[in-house]
């Protein structure tokens, strides 16, 4: 996956760096870490529940921030763990907003290898930047 | 990591960063260590301690306890003081995990009474207090009903059942935070939370069966007045916070401060985690509100896990709670930020102590301690690592010097990866069953993640914070059975 865990930062935290030719690829590579830190084996997520995602914001690296948060939400409030597919960012008048399609299931300790938490998405070291290759992105999560 | 020559050597225990280590800095950085544990501390700490320094009306010094590690924004055991009248409130200062904290429960019983119960009593405590990813509790709540427990904290519980009327008194702010206030939370963080009172969660969250071995009491006349009383003696003490209702409210409030401290008060931070407000702006208030509501819904989660091991013990050895003798010691939170008195050169001043992986740690006599308490001063409990053991230490009137605060655990010297990858979860399971210790945990790479190795030394932590004069050891406990989240 375009994504890599990163040993040396934040001790008690996790981190990664996630990739992407275009900026929706990298999206979709840093959800997919986000919820790898909590289950060990992303294809043992069913896809038996759909949610729509729609966040906005200013600045591209906070739709990325808002984005996760929403993953991490739907975790506690609805038990959900989800995995992004149909990916879309658009512009207008200078607000991002991203649109995207959610799908997976309800969690369950004896069908799916879960980790641990994510509590929250941090903004220390937190930055989304395009690159020669495309774009990437660094953060940090809480455990 | 700066090297040692970049401190100013202030005793054996304390390390100073001057000013003109990093442009802003408006206090020096003081890091409480010996020059072992300093050492072996990572480069983040430097750097995030001396962050801290540049904040808008922080107070004597940045301070980082002998703990401390790399965290984000603040490091994980940092302090500040800052003046409540031109000084910030930062969510980073505090942790995700508001007032996330340690509660200590003693026994009548000894290790030869329970060893033969111990794995039927790991196990039902296992089920009876559920952890792991998205856990939820057996508590059924509205969203609206969630909303009075957020304002009344352990309060709400003993009222509903969950609990005797004398664990408040041993609760830091008898259990209820004054001024939380439910209007200034998000349905978004009442959603998230609502149904996880009464869960460890996970992490390095855990509730633990321990032992006072007679040699591990430092301060018998201090451990008597705190119940541990006879050799052997057996307790309870478990480590977590508001879930994701605590995580969800320091969020909410990290994007306000985002958009309004630049644009509205013109304050500008070295790390976008260190995102903050004047603590007497509207938005200052309204956060200083919103985390009281999770400074309450921890009291209650752990109030509510009392409860449980209250009911789990008289199951297995067929006696009431009161004959088992299962007292709470005390609860005391180590992320939080308070409105507190502090003597500042002679005068007192109202002071927001933000605290983030360090304890609160008062010495005798102080008002804010419960009657029992009065003599002693505050209790103070260290979780250590699964493996090793954990402290219960008491603050001294010579902790002024950090505004009474003190270390929170033995704080990691290995990060998650790191420890994943050299330890086996389910092999330590089985290491560490042989040893003596009975683990139950919800995924074996969790557990490995939490290996004792992975964390700093405890007595080498305890020891500086004595030998510093911010805490007084009192007892020294052993793992034989834990609950891992």
């Amino acid at each position: 996956m375009p994504y890599e865990y990163l040993d040396d930062i934040a001790t008690s935290d996790a981190a990664f760096k996630a990739w992407g030719d275009t900026l929706e690829q990298m999206f979709i590579a840093a959800s997919e870490a986000t919820m790898n830190v909590m289950v060990g084996d992303l294809d043992t997520i069913s896809e038996e529940q759909h949610r729509e995602i729609r966040v906005d914001s200013d600045a591209i690296d906070m739709l990325l921030f808002e984005l996760l948060q929403e993953l991490i939400f739907y975790k506690d409030a609805q038990r959900l763990l989800l995995r992004v597919s149909n990916l879309s960012i658009s512009e207008q008048d200078g607000q991002f907003i991203l649109q995207a399609e959610a799908r997976g299931e309800e969690l369950n300790m004896e069908k799916h290898d879960l980790v641990v938490d994510v509590k929250a998405v941090t903004l220390h070291h937190f930055r989304v930047e395009q690159t020669a290759k495309g774009w990437e992105a660094m953060v940090i999560v809480d455990i | 990591m700066a090297a040692i020559k970049d401190f100013i050597k202030i005793s054996d225990t304390v390390w100073e960063i001057p000013t003109g280590y990093k442009e802003g800095m408006r206090v020096p950085a003081r890091i409480y260590a010996t020059e072992k544990l300093l050492r072996e501390m990572d480069e983040g700490v430097i750097d995030q301690v001396t962050n801290v320094a540049t904040l808008p009306g922080i107070i004597n010094y940045a301070y980082c306890m002998p703990d401390g590690h790399w965290g984000y924004g603040f490091p994980i055991g940092g302090v500040a003081g800052m003046d409540a009248r031109t000084g910030v409130i930062s969510p980073g200062g505090i942790g995700f995990d508001v007032n996330c904290g340690m509660r200590l429960v003693r026994t009548n019983l000894t290790l030869e009474e329970v060893q033969p119960h111990l794995k039927p009593l790991v196990d039902k405590l296992f089920e009876r207090v559920p952890a792991g990813v998205g856990s939820t509790g057996f508590v059924k709540l509205s969203q609206g009903e969630f909303r009075r427990v957020v304002e009344l904290g352990a309060r709400w519980c003993i009222q509903n059942g969950y609990g005797w009327q004398e664990d408040l008194e041993r609760t830091e702010e008898n259990g209820c935070i004054a001024g939380a206030d439910s209007s200034k939370i998000s349905n978004k963080s009442v959603e998230r939370g609502y149904k996880q009172i009464g869960t460890l969660g996970s992490g390095n969250h855990y509730l633990e069966i321990q032992v006072a071995r007679p040699e591990n009491v430092f301060d018998a006349e201090l451990a008597n007045a705190f119940g541990i009383t006879k050799p052997n003696q057996v307790v309870v003490m478990f480590h977590c916070g508001s879930r994701g209702f605590g995580h969800q409210v320091a969020t909410d409030y990290l994007q306000l401060f985002l958009k309004v401290m630049e644009k509205k008060y013109g304050i500008k931070t070295l790390d976008r985690e260190l995102a903050c407000a004047p603590f007497s702006s509207r938005e200052g208030q309204d956060y200083f509100a919103a985390m009281k509501c999770a400074i309450n819904m921890s009291f209650a989660n752990r109030q509510v896990i009392l409860h449980r091991i209250r009911e789990v013990f008289s199951d297995v050895f067929h006696k009431d709670p009161e004959e088992l003798g299962l007292h709470q010691v005390y609860d005391v939170a180590h992320n939080t930020a308070k409105l507190e008195r502090h003597n500042i050169d002679g005068r007192y001043r109202e002071v927001l102590v933000h605290r983030k992986g360090a304890t609160r740690a008062f010495g005798p006599g102080n008002p804010e301690l419960p009657g029992i308490y009065q003599k002693t001063g505050q209790p103070v409990i260290l979780g250590g690592s699964m493996e090793t053991g954990s402290y219960l230490l008491v603050g001294v009137e010579s902790g002024s010097q950090t505004f009474f605060s003190t270390a929170h655990g033995s704080g990691r010297s290995m990060s998650r990866r790191q420890a994943k990858k050299k330890f086996q979860g389910k092999k330590l399971q089985q290491d560490m069953e042989q040893r003596g210790i009975y683990v139950r945990g919800v995924s074996y790479s969790g557990l490995a993640e939490e290996a004792g190795a992975a964390y700093k030394n405890i007595d080498d932590v305890v020891a500086a914070t004595e030998k510093a004069g911010i805490s007084k050891p009192v007892a020294r406990f052993v793992p034989i059975g834990n609950v891992k989240g």
